[in-house]
């Protein structure tokens, strides 16, 4: 009985820390992105520890621990081994953008893209007419203007 | 001992290696050029070894370490590399693009004067970028995939955000984000997957998988799919990448459009056939496909700058591979190996050429472009070739690929293989118009009718320095140069495009087999079961 309580109280975490990781992986401050990736992986870290089964002897030949039957399955070990150093290296990188996004803009805020602002923009405009096609009226590149105008101030060079 | 042994590990040995000597050879730069140029010239040779072995003997799988079966049964204990012919084609394509692109970065960083900048990090974090998608190709086992996604990710984040100027900041942390969401949602794939099977061996695993209930399996399947279509921008997992690519410097976006994307496209093929085979998923897959073609082409079709335009029709030509993948036919496999190989190719190559328009005409938006077909015939020359290879005009290889898609499509005859054949026959149209739009308001029309065409960045996207300020066209003093050691590398890539159409014959038969291999299974597994 006590094995099944043994069995949830993990995956009760890890459904934890991913909720509150996601929650805050959602926000639009740096910092609290950087967290919400942390928890969510040592969520994912303690699920991999999880699924590698239940504890028992060190997996190195002729060491025993006290009533233990089964071996330790030192893969899963590996692996959120490998994990953590992995996330530890980006959280470093992400700290390190974050300082200097800070630096640049004194916001750690993530901002919206200008050039993709700028295109969403367009559809508020009337359809078909894409703005590298509007060309504002200027006489000084108006070839199609007689050649008599040449002359007018404001209207040299319009061929 | 034999060849095929020693080579296999290669591709991710060298440029290792060479990332680590390179990065103390910072402070003399031709060195440090001389080693990068040597390493990745050797993995093409190695690559190229590797497919004609891969062709001739069939599946190589490598124990590293000599760790390989301890009990007949049971998978090898330490990590495999293994070579079949897909994943050597993919080998051979990468290490030629990688090769082209670090001639023409070390040619822009000459013509930009890097020896004054400190960029002296940027070519051995491009060979660890290399050395990441070696080893994903390479991986024999998830895991090992799972460590070669995160170590060419690590590296593009610090390609992606070199220089850290506010804009390549502002998407280097959204690139980052996204990328690694993706990596947990994988790691949380790869939990599942070892507790329900107790490995991570990609081939004891399609052994093992057969046992679990497809419900379990279809779990499985999802979740991955998910990762690797982050991975691989299809759509809804897409939005990602047009934000973050195009404020890269020119030879990072394409590297990175090139070959980031065809990694997670790799995995799902792998994933797809190898490890969850019975199509679980396919029409799911299907109608990703068609959403992706179709929402990246019209995204593309709104922009106005060329390198956000192609990062979209980039996306909506994944749409084609996940396509020929779901299809699940050796034909659909095998006209999408050959579009990823096509696509490898043709996507750097025009990230390439919109890298030398911003020399040439000091700016990448159709807002200030025009008359670059009078002012530079040959710019225009090699934009024409690469752009009407992707819009699928015959004879060129996208022609082929699509092609081949198309009859495994119509081979197929489901009502849903149907629709897609006529949203790729769109697809491809409307690619024509976009590749149309950019020569009718770059090359044909006079910069004079540009609506922004006075002006000019004051320095085209440069590796370090990323300044913003506009300046007038007049006054910038190195309009109208293309350096040489820009142009050959380009010249270079489109000459293996067009490679791809004229021996298109053998190629395709290439990848043929190779579809018959990854569909069949049977190889991988028994070249890397049997001890």
């Amino acid at each position: 009985m006590s094995a099944t309580v043994v069995d949830v109280v993990p995956l009760i975490l890890i459904g934890g820390l991913t909720t509150a990781g996601v929650y805050l992986l959602l926000e639009r401050n740096l910092t609290r992105m950087l967290l919400g990736l942390l928890l969510v992986g040592n969520a994912v870290n303690i699920l991999i520890l999880t699924v590698g089964g239940p504890s028992g002897n060190p997996p190195i030949r002729g060491r025993t621990t006290n009533g233990e039957t089964a071996t330790a399955d030192p893969l899963a070990q590996g692996m959120i081994l490998t994990a953590i150093v992995i996330s530890m290296g980006i959280a470093a990188f992400v700290l390190a953008l974050t300082y200097r996004s800070y630096r640049l803009s004194r916001a750690e805020e993530i901002a919206n893209d200008p050039e993709d602002t700028r295109v969403s923009e367009l559809s508020d405009k009337s359809a078909g007419a894409i703005d590298e096609d509007l060309v504002t009226h200027d006489p000084q590149r108006d070839t199609d203007a007689p050649d008599e105008l040449d002359a007018l101030p404001g209207h040299e060079g319009s061929r | 001992m034999n060849l095929s042994a020693v080579l296999t590990p290669l591709p991710v040995l060298i440029p290792t290696l060479a990332a680590a000597v390179t990065l103390f050879a910072g402070r003399t730069p031709r060195l440090q050029r001389s080693i990068a140029v040597a390493a990745l010239s050797a993995v093409v040779a190695v690559c190229a070894v590797l497919v004609y072995l891969a062709d001739r003997d069939g599946t190589i799988a490598l124990h590293v370490g000599g760790w390989g079966q301890s009990v007949p049964g049971m998978g090898p204990l330490g990590i495999t590399l293994v070579v079949d012919r897909l994943s050597s084609l993919m080998l051979l394509v990468s290490a030629i693009v990688l090769l082209a692109v670090v001639f023409y970065a070390i040619g822009q960083g000459i013509r930009d004067g890097d020896e004054r900048q400190p960029v002296s990090i940027f070519l051995p974090t491009y060979l660890v970028l290399s050395a990441g998608v070696c080893t994903a190709f390479l991986a024999g086992d998830l895991f090992n995939l799972f460590v070669g996604f995160e170590v060419l990710l690590s590296a593009s984040f610090v390609l992606l955000t070199i220089g850290a100027s506010t804009d390549r900041v502002r998407a280097g942390i959204a690139y980052v984000m996204v990328s690694m969401v993706s990596s947990l949602i994988f790691l949380i794939g790869l939990a599942m997957i070892y507790a329900a099977t107790g490995t991570l061996n990609m081939a004891e695993l399609s052994v093992r998988l057969e046992d679990i209930p497809s419900g379990t399996r279809g779990a499985m399947f999802a979740v991955l799919m998910v990762a690797f279509g982050i991975k691989a921008a299809v759509f809804p997992l897409s939005t990602w990448l047009p934000d973050s690519y195009p404020t890269a410097p020119a030879p990072v976006t394409a590297v990175f459009a090139g070959l980031l994307t065809k990694v997670g496209v790799y995995a799902i093929i792998r994933a797809h056939s190898l490890l969850f085979p019975g199509g679980a998923l396919d029409n799911v897959l299907m109608v990703a496909a068609l959403v992706t073609m179709l929402v990246g082409i019209f995204g593309a079709i709104a922009q106005s700058d060329i390198k956000r335009l192609l990062s979209f029709t980039l996306v909506s030509h994944i749409g084609y591979m996940v396509f020929g993948i779901a299809l699940g036919s050796e034909l659909g496999m095998s006209g999408a190996i050959y579009y990823v190989a096509h696509h490898i190719v043709v996507q750097t190559t025009l990230f390439l050429v919109v890298g030398l328009i911003e020399r040439q005409a000091g700016a990448s938006t159709l807002q200030r472009l025009g008359g670059l077909a009078a002012a530079s015939p040959l710019l225009a020359l090699v934009f024409f070739i690469p752009a009407l290879n992707l819009g699928g005009i015959p004879p060129f290889s996208g022609f082929i690929g699509k092609v081949a898609l198309l009859e495994a499509g119509t081979q197929d005859a489901s009502v849903l293989a149907w629709i897609l054949v006529g949203g790729s026959v769109v697809t491809s149209l409307l690619t024509l118009y976009v590749m149309a739009r950019v020569w009718t308001k770059a090359f044909w029309r006079a910069r004079a009718d540009a609506p922004e065409g006075n002006l000019a960045d004051v320095s085209p996207s440069s590796l370090i320095d990323d300044s913003e300020v506009d300046i007038d066209h007049a006054d910038r003093d190195d309009v109208g140069r293309m350096p040489v050691g820009m142009l050959v590398p380009t010249a270079a890539l489109i000459a293996v495009g067009l490679a791809l159409t004229v021996f298109a014959g053998p190629i395709f038969a290439f990848s043929e087999r190779a579809a018959a291999e990854v569909v069949d299974r049977g190889q991988y597994v028994s070249a890397v079961l049997t001890p």
